[in-house]
């Protein structure tokens, strides 16, 4: 049995508009999407030719190439040498290596009582069942501690390269921002409808990936880095402006100091009980549940906050300059 | 276990503490707080010398739960004690020293940045010299390289950015090489604890097995480090490193950075591969030649240079050179030259740059030679205090130059082949030494025309006017006299020390 349709209904239902877009007849997103044909770069022979020229005057004002014959010649060579030094470094490490232990083999000198401890007694003693967890995070969490600290250096290290403090004046934030919307959102749909999609489920993952580092494959590092990404994700839909909502400088700061402060703080405290021989109050519980081994979620999540929070400030800066 | 015996823990994690610290603090607090780690530190450290010299035997401290080759473990003897003080002495003299051109040179925002990287760059000074862990100490190795690159580039000009592109990739050549190298022995040892991996290769040299690998291992590692050090054909990266970022960054990065990767050479020497093996290969031969050349290849570039700011850091590249040729020399007198010299050049180097720095802003802030005609007698604390350390740098007796090259030439006294080139060698280099320090001297001491002086309108500088920068100064200059006149219980310390290192 079928019901007649009047066409001027029919033109309104889903299948009709499904029709037409399979035919290619309507473009579902004319006029309701913003699009701009993208424009062919195009720049000045002059403008590239002066940029050209400043190029090239910094370089022979900083080395002095006309006086400096040493430069000269030392540019000449340097080509060669650094494909003769590279070819050198290939053949001495294929030498060094086809003189190696065979990959894999069980009499190799690195199967020995070490890894066979983690492997046979890991789960007892750390309670943690995932091994290389239980391996950086409380075996080798002396190692770990440096290295999220690594981490924060780096961020560190790249707020003085990129870091635009001045509040006015020539390049400051105030007017890079007042010239141009280089920063804004380009509110774009497919952008901002996907990222609305993705990003709390990433973020999700993420947790998820920190909080079960001690029950199977994940941990601070990798978690953190997929926090980060969703972050990065999100900003770049919807711009600075909601981001600085709940993530600034200061938010960064603290979260990192609060992190790593905890980290040092519960590792020395294991460090010390242990070296002076004192009993650890703090329990192991069951294998396998997630309040388990110990330390270990703590520190993850520890290394969570400062890889997520160390990813986004990379992104931050090379982008802007500033949160 | 004596509570005494925890210092060296607590101070890698205080001062591993104090760089998150520093983020959340403002650059005024930042910098009494970085003082004050440094000094409590210093006296930790003073206190597990004395405890060790007392003791007379080295020991272990477990980093957790776990015993050694399964967890961590730091290892504390008298060598490691008193390398620790006397970097936290040259660091806080170096932090005091600069303070001034610190605040002028640094974006006020990013004071407190500045104080972050000493901060862990300490600690990561302070691991590489208490682990006995081969890989920890290639982490701590990361933290040294990255914060030595932010000390040479907050000064924001487009030479430190250059000079730290090329230090980064210097640098990160030198920690892959090492990397590289910590792989190939762990694959044929099994082993990442130093004194575990010893008795690997122990056996391996006696059985004769893996000889290849454990050549390229260390050969990858004493290159890899070599470079890290700025030995002399991997030196391109020090003269713009050192010569244009703020006084205290070239003054730690000359006396502490460069020291901290060659103390832990000697530890891979000493300790993990074993001074017998090193001995026999042919690594060391290769380390006396480059160290020679670069005694004197470093002294012709001084002296060809005009900045005295980049002469400075040319004549380091000699005195890297002095250390690793006693190295090369492969004996136990040799190295404790060596380990004399990292001391002695450390303390003198950090003195003449902090006096160099002085010399150059009472001559409007030029670096250049001529510029510093009479500068000595318009800043006369600085003037005194270049002439002691090019004195002690050029080997004067009653400084702690002279002690070194006494020492130097005694190792090389008896050894079959290398005496001669060994005792040519320092003869060349302290001509060499002589001619470019001796000259910046008579420079300084020139007077400058009185109306010549009126037209450049430089200013004087007393004593008074800058208190805190006298004052290190002048314990800079005791500190080389005392390395001088008190040469024997120091190397009596040093001697015990290298006995219980390996």
């Amino acid at each position: 049995m079928s019901r007649k349709v009047p066409e001027e209904q029919y033109k309104k239902t889903r299948s009709f508009h499904l029709k037409q877009w399979l035919d290619g007849t309507k473009d579902p997103f004319l006029d309701t999407v913003e699009m701009k044909p993208q424009q062919e770069f195009k720049e000045d022979t002059a403008v590239r030719e002066q940029r050209s020229e400043e190029k090239k005057k910094i370089y022979e004002r900083v080395f002095d190439v006309e006086h400096n014959a040493e430069m000269r010649l030392f540019q000449r060579i340097y080509r060669l040498f650094s494909v003769l030094f590279c070819i050198s470094l290939v053949l001495v490490l294929l030498t060094g290596v086809s003189y190696l232990p065979t990959f894999g083999h069980a009499e190799n000198p690195v199967n020995n009582e070490v890894p066979q401890r983690y492997i046979e007694s890991g789960l007892q003693e750390t309670g943690a069942v995932n091994i290389v967890t239980g391996m950086i995070l409380d075996y080798r969490a002396f190692d770990t501690l440096g290295e999220s600290h690594v981490l924060f250096i780096a961020t560190c290290t790249v707020l003085i390269l990129l870091r635009i403090d001045k509040k006015k004046g020539k390049d400051s934030i105030a007017e890079r921002e007042a010239n141009d919307r280089i920063y804004e959102p380009k509110n774009d749909v497919i952008l901002q409808t996907v990222a609305r999609i993705l990003v709390p489920p990433i973020i999700i993952f993420g947790i998820y990936v920190i909080l079960c580092g001690h029950l199977g494959p994940g941990g601070g590092f990798s978690g953190g880095a997929v926090i980060g990404a969703g972050l990065i994700l999100y900003l770049n839909a919807f711009g600075f402006a909601k981001t600085e909502r709940f993530f600034t400088a200061k938010t960064y700061k603290w979260m990192s100091f609060g992190a790593l402060a905890c980290y040092a703080l519960a590792k020395s405290y294991s460090f010390y009980t242990g070296a002076n021989e004192i009993h650890s109050v703090i329990p192991l519980g069951t294998p396998g549940a997630i309040l388990s081994s110990g330390l270990i979620l703590i520190l993850n999540i520890c290394v969570g906050i400062v890889v997520a929070g160390t990813m986004y400030t990379f992104y931050v800066m090379f982008r802007k300059g500033g949160y | 276990m004596e509570f005494v015996q925890n210092f060296p823990f607590i101070c890698i994690i205080l001062s591993l503490f104090s760089g998150p610290l520093s983020s959340i603090l403002n650059g005024k607090k930042a910098k009494w707080w970085n003082a004050f780690v440094i000094t409590a530190i210093g006296l930790m450290n003073v206190a597990v010398l004395a405890f060790v010299i007392h003791s007379g035997e080295p020991y272990v401290y477990r980093m957790g739960h776990f015993s050694a080759p399964w967890g961590n473990e730091i290892r504390v003897g008298i060598l490691e004690a008193v390398m620790a003080v006397f970097f936290c002495v040259t660091m806080l003299l170096c932090m005091l020293g600069g303070i001034k051109e610190r605040e002028e040179e640094i974006e006020e925002s990013k004071q407190n940045l500045y104080y972050i990287m000493v901060n862990l760059l300490l600690s990561s000074l302070l691991a590489l010299i208490y682990t006995n862990d081969l890989f920890t100490a290639y982490v701590f190795v990361e933290i040294n390289t990255i914060s030595a690159c932010g000390l040479i580039m907050i000064r924001q000009n487009g030479r430190t950015i250059v000079a730290a592109t090329r230090y980064m990739i210097m640098s990160l050549l030198g920690s892959g090489m090492l990397l590289l190298g910590i792989c190939f022995l762990y694959s044929i040892t099994g082993h990442l604890l130093m004194s575990n991996i010893q008795q690997a290769v122990w056996n391996l040299h006696e059985t004769g097995t893996y000889q290849v690998p454990l050549l390229v291992a260390v050969g990858l590692m004493s290159v890899g480090l070599a470079v890290k050090s700025a030995l002399f054909p991997f030196h391109g990266w020090l003269p713009d490193a050192y010569g244009y970022s703020t006084v205290s960054s070239a003054a730690i990065l000359s006396s502490l950075v460069s020291k901290g990767y060659i103390f832990l050479l000697l530890k891979i020497f000493y300790r993990v591969i074993g001074f017998e093996v090193i001995k026999d290969s042919k690594v060391i031969h290769v380390l006396f030649v480059f160290g020679i050349a670069g005694m004197i290849i470093g002294s012709i570039d001084a002296i060809r240079e005009n900045s005295i700011r980049r002469m400075i850091a040319y004549s380091s590249v000699a005195q890297i050179g002095y250390i690793y040729m006693g190295f090369g020399l492969g004996t136990e007198l040799g190295v404790l030259a060596s380990v004399f010299h990292i001391i002695c050049h450390a303390a003198t180097k950090a003195l003449l740059f902090l006096s160099a720095s002085s010399l150059t802003e009472v001559s409007g802030d030029s670096t250049n030679f001529f510029d510093l005609t009479g500068a000595g007698y318009r800043n006369k604390a600085a003037g005194v205090a270049f002439t002691a350390g090019s004195l002690s740098m050029v080997g004067f007796p009653m400084l702690g130059g002279f002690i070194s090259k006494i020492l130097f030439a005694q190792a090389a006294v008896g050894h079959a082949y290398k005496m001669l080139p060994t005792l040519i060698a320092l003869a060349i280099s302290t001509i060499l030494n002589t001619v470019y320090f001796l000259k910046t001297v008579i420079r300084i001491y020139t007077p400058m025309r009185p109306e010549e002086r009126q037209t450049k309108g430089y200013k004087t500088a007393a004593m008074k006017e800058q208190p805190v920068k006298s004052v290190a100064l002048i314990c800079f200059v005791a500190l080389n006299l005392v390395l001088g006149l008190f040469s024997q219980p120091i190397l009596t310390l040093l001697e015990r020390g290298l006995s219980m290192f390996a």
